[in-house]
């Protein structure tokens, strides 16, 4: 059984893995392709985007303070804040407003 | 040094969500903390994990583990594929076997983001997080596993939704400056939500909808808004694209 587990875990690691690891190691020049580099230009921003939400409102017990953290991020970013103080609000923000709701 | 500075909130919000990770893994798998901690420091994925962890329970044949994580890992495909581009060209070969094993949601963002120009990122940037993340992944992991009721569950939840907040840092400010940016993001929450309720969609898998969106998104965004040459010019590379 534990023999399995082993090998279960061993396969999860090498998909994984090979995942990360091919087009790192496949791709080493810079692509030429206009539209390929148009479309890798965009990837992280619209997958960053596609994660954060909805899934910051179900992170929450209630959607509502989910939104607002989200929300009160967005107004902070645009004001010029980085990364650790809109990760430490987002926290906070949920801590504070779930004791209420 | 930089890279671990950006691994500290990664570092908090991934305590929290493995965490949960493993008091899942206690309920459902019997892994022991020190196995499901290293099981989390060889994959480092969250839904990844979760998924896997499910068909180990299941008792599945090996082929459904291989399949699983093909699909739910899939976006690495991607972040990787745009992060091969950050690299200097000039960087040892070698590097890129190591940094291919942080290629997180979130050490992916900020090294794909603007704090580090194309072709400039250094990986030790990303080692540096990866040395602050990964072993709060694999500790938060074990002792999710251990002792999974000693975090009360509200200081769980608030600390998960860190990770969401530095997402929004990262993504924000670029779209700032750019509207097309700014106006593939708003489509993209958009898009994101009404896969989440639209039935058909939201019976896909969450890392399914997540390549769906990204690729067909970006595509999108690419043919009818195609970066122009200066705006991705890196100053060092010598060779200039001939058109």
């Amino acid at each position: 059984m534990s023999g399995n587990h082993l090998i279960y875990v061993l396969i999860m690691f090498g998909v994984i893995y090979a995942i990360r690891v091919l087009p790192l190691t496949l791709i080493r020049g810079k692509v030429k392709n206009r539209l390929l580099k148009s479309f890798l230009y965009y990837v992280p921003y619209i997958t960053l985007a596609v994660m954060t939400f909805p899934a910051i409102m179900q992170a929450t017990e209630n959607p509502l303070s989910g939104l607002i953290a989200l929300a009160v991020c967005i107004v902070m970013a645009l004001f010029g804040l980085g990364l650790f103080p809109c990760a430490i609000a987002a926290s906070v923000i949920v801590y504070l407003l779930e004791m209420f709701l | 040094m930089k890279g671990m500075r950006y691994g500290v909130p990664i570092g908090a919000g991934y305590l929290a969500v493995s965490f949960a990770l493993g008091i899942m893994i206690r309920k459902q798998v019997g892994f022991s903390a020190l196995a499901a901690a290293v099981t989390s420091a060889l994959a480092v994925a969250s839904a990844g994990e979760y998924a896997g962890f499910t068909v180990i329970a299941a008792n599945a044949p090996y082929v459904e583990m291989i399949i699983a994580m093909l699909v739910i890992n899939a976006r690495y495909l991607l972040m990787s594929t745009a992060l091969s581009q950050k690299f200097p060209e000039k960087m040892a070969f070698f590097h890129r076997f190591f940094v291919a094993h942080f290629v997180t949601d979130e050490i992916f963002g900020v090294a794909s983001s603007d704090l580090i120009p194309e072709g400039k990122l250094n990986p030790f940037v990303i080692y540096g997080m990866g040395a602050v993340a990964v072993p709060c992944w694999a500790v938060g992991t074990g002792i999710g596993v251990l002792a999974g009721n000693i975090l009360p569950a509200d200081i769980a939840k608030a600390l998960s939704v860190c990770l969401y907040g530095m997402f929004i840092a990262i993504i924000i400010p670029p779209a700032k400056r750019n509207k097309v940016i700014a106006g593939f993001i708003a489509l993209a929450f958009l898009c994101s939500y009404g896969a989440s309720v639209l039935p058909y969609i939201s019976a896909l898998s969450e890392g399914t909808r997540i390549i769906l969106l990204t690729v067909v998104l970006s595509l999108v965004a690419a043919l009818l808004f195609p970066v122009k040459d200066e705006e991705e010019a890196d100053p060092s590379e010598k060779e200039v694209a001939a058109k």
